[in-house]
């Protein structure tokens, strides 16, 4: 696929097609734009410019009409470019997975065969006096030459293949003599159709065929009704047929449109229920560039937002997909057992088991290596003789050391802990400041009532409230980064953005969630305005500085992680 | 629809009631949505001797959808012994699944189905067979088969 090759391009290259801006989006729906100029100007430090910015994704959405009009273009170019028509054409590009050098270098190298595999000519053993080359060429001339002959009876299988094309838009024929469909029995039928393949059925019973292979089975490579015949039916033959039943075309065009976008590594399908957008992101095609991006997107439904890469969350900006992925696996299976597990065991400081002690005395013997120790101290049993079973001998260095080595192996856990829990944290902080203000979007609603406030005036909660949620999820996935971090300089000042844009974003959830009277509103809605273009400066910063960070090959994992150099030194 | 599947079935009825293949017989067909066939494989065989009863369900949609084939298995009637027929008389056979076509016909499949038995080598069940049956549905159009083996 030609569009692989941008490997090299990163995205940040500068020409301005397109238009992402999920700053505007989340906040104001384009209908409200233009009432509401005096209140965007409240921020200043929001570019409104379309610029794209460093951490964003160059990116286009395709209504599903759009992805036919690249289907067409492809179908167009194979059939230019092999000398046959563009039922055929179509064909053969299905058949090899809409992969278009590959079809014209198989093609060329023997097109009957291809042909036949495709569905377009029927499958004959090769005439052997006939060389490929120069069935070739006679293929090509016949294609223009050909002047639609209703009835092949002996072909040569190249020939066959292009003589063919002429007879694969349907034509319904009139039979002389009644004829007896097959399949329903009814000798009553005016039409019948057939592919080149010439197995007449009458027209009702292809349309229930073509009908039922579309809306039961989901297939759009529909085959001949005659048993054993490989021939599939052409787009053509299928719009045609059912021309009466609109529905069955549309769902046949969307079955093809999925499998091109499916075949396609630069497109993917808006994955939101019933939307047919498709979203084209090229610099996003490629397991290397995901090393580099994170490609969030969205189809033109703003709020469709996915990221391109992978299905974990829609925005996990800024970790990579393969760093999240990582640490949401790790999640799963650690934090829950990890709290637990610190909570009411301790290791036997001999074979590391872990044990919980569920009663009896602190005289312990590991079920494991048979290690007897003190609970309390962890150090050996025998130093504390037989006779009493209450320790005060925390200071022995024995015990010190039995507790070190323990300390050691929670330390992990802790380090493990002390991210996930800050992780968690941000993410139910998200939903409870969503909740929060949802009751004071009620107030201010009040408020505007009761008060001469305009609309507008009011509008400044929301808007922070806004940010908020999505800085919130930003500092999340910052926690998953830097757990992966190697400790270095640039680790330092990651987590000094980090810090800067946390105690941002929690001074403006205070200001948030702090009494609104309606005398304070204009002193308020001017200290949590210049709070909110703070927050989203330090957010800016933030996803700016990782992102550049992604593309200069600046950040260094304690883990090994996939299209990166191995780690030099391992999370402790 | 239904007119349709009615039509073709009093034509294929028609024609088995005429003349029925070597080795098949109609035992009822009395509506138009189960037939009982009975099938057994003629010449030598691994089967010589053994015969068999096929149920055929069809829906309003035959015959542009398959038919649901399965052998009969009751206190007096066992599947046969043979690498795609499982112990519940399910059958794993394309014709069945996705190379139904709908000029096939009920004695079509009838002979298909003859030899496939009659060029079984080996009398024993599929592979995986009690774990089929244990999860298998009713309807053994239900069941997705791949079809990996085209010599028997």
């Amino acid at each position: 696929m030609s569009s692989e090759g941008s490997d090299v391009d990163f995205y940040y290259d500068d020409d301005d097609e397109m238009i992402v801006d999920d700053d505007e989006g989340s906040a104001i729906s384009e209908d409200d734009m233009d009432g509401i100029d005096t209140y965007r100007d409240d921020y200043a430090a929001q570019p409104s410019s379309s610029k794209r910015k460093i951490y964003e994704v160059e990116f286009d959405t395709l209504p599903q009409e759009a992805v036919e009009g690249l289907i067409r273009k492809d179908v167009e170019y194979i059939s230019s470019i092999l000398g046959v028509e563009t039922d055929a054409a179509s064909l053969l590009l299905r058949h090899m997975n809409w992969n278009k050098e590959k079809l014209i270098e198989r093609y060329m190298e023997d097109s009957a065969a291809q042909s036949a595999k495709a569905g377009i000519a029927p499958v004959e053993p090769p005439p052997a006096q006939i060389p490929p080359s120069s069935s070739r060429s006679s293929s090509s001339r016949s294609v223009k030459t050909s002047s639609a002959p209703k009835r092949v009876t002996r072909r040569t299988t190249a020939e066959s293949a292009l003589k063919a094309k002429a007879l694969l838009t349907p034509e319904p024929s009139v039979e002389p003599e009644s004829f007896l469909c097959p399949i329903c029995c009814d000798d009553s039928q005016p039409k019948t159709l057939s592919l080149v393949c010439d197995h007449k059925f009458c027209a009702d019973c292809w349309v229930h065929h073509l009908k039922n292979k579309i809306r039961v089975e989901g297939d759009y490579s529909i085959k001949c009704m005659a048993s054993g015949c490989t021939l599939i039916a052409t787009d053509s033959f299928v719009t045609s047929t059912l021309a009466e039943e609109p529905e069955s075309v549309e769902r046949y065009k969307e079955l093809i449109v999925r499998s091109f976008v499916a075949a396609n590594k630069a497109l993917k399908f808006c994955p939101y229920p019933s939307c047919t957008y498709t979203v084209s992101c090229p610099n996003a095609a490629t397991k290397s560039a995901l090393t580099q991006m994170v490609p969030t997107v969205h189809c033109a439904t703003e709020s469709h937002k996915f990221c391109f890469g992978c299905p974990i969350e829609s925005d996990h900006r800024p970790v990579i997909c393969g760093v999240a992925k990582m640490w949401l696996k790790k999640c799963e299976d650690d934090s829950e057992t990890a709290n637990w597990i610190k909570s009411n065991t301790k290791e036997c400081s001999k074979c590391q088991s872990t044990i919980e002690k569920n009663g009896g005395c602190n005289h312990m013997t590991c079920r494991k290596c048979k290690y007897e120790f003190c609970w309390v101290c962890m150090g050996p049993w025998s130093e504390h003789g037989t006779t009493w079973y209450s320790c005060n001998r925390f200071d022995e260095a024995s015990g010190i050391e039995a507790r070190d080595a323990q300390a050691r192996s929670r330390a992990s856990l802790e380090r493990y802990l002390h991210y996930y829990n800050r992780w968690a944290n941000h993410e139910q902080s998200a939903k409870l400041s969503a909740d929060m203000y949802a009751k004071t979007e009620k107030k201010m609603e009040e408020m505007q009532i009761t008060s001469n406030l305009s609309w507008i005036e009011v509008q400044f909660a929301k808007k922070a409230a806004d940010e908020l949620f999505k800085c919130r999820m930003t500092l999340k996935w910052t926690y998953a980064m830097a757990y992966y971090l190697q400790k270095d300089n640039e680790k330092e000042i990651f987590e000094a953005n980090q810090s800067d844009l946390e105690q941002a974003v929690e001074s403006l959830t205070e200001l948030l969630e702090s009494p609104i009277e309606a005398e304070d509103i204009p002193v308020l809605r001017q200290k949590m305005t210049d709070k909110t273009v703070y927050v989203q400066k330090r957010s800016e910063i933030m996803l700016e500085d990782t992102a550049k960070g992604f593309l200069e090959n600046r950040w260094r994992w304690n883990v090994n992680v996939d299209g990166f150099e191995p780690a030099t030194v391992l999370a402790d | 629809m239904a007119s349709i599947s009615s039509r073709r079935l009093s034509k294929e009825l028609k024609e088995l009631n005429t003349e029925c293949p070597a080795g098949i017989k109609l035992v009822e067909a009395s509506n138009f949505d189960k037939w009982i066939l009975g099938i057994e494989v003629l010449g030598d065989s691994l089967y010589k001797g053994e015969s068999f009863l096929l149920k055929f369900t069809f829906d309003p949609g035959y015959p542009i959808s398959a038919p649901a084939v399965q052998f009969v298995v009751d206190s007096e009637h066992e599947a046969p012994l043979h690498p795609h027929v499982y112990s519940n008389g399910h059958i794993c056979a394309s014709i069945l699944g996705d190379a139904w076509s709908p000029v096939l016909s009920v004695s079509a499949v009838c002979i298909t189905l003859q030899s496939m038995l009659a060029s079984c080598k080996k009398k024993e069940r599929p592979e995986g067979n009690d774990r089929y049956v244990r999860f298998a549905p009713e309807n053994p159009k239900k069941t997705k088969f791949l079809y990996d083996d085209d010599t028997v």
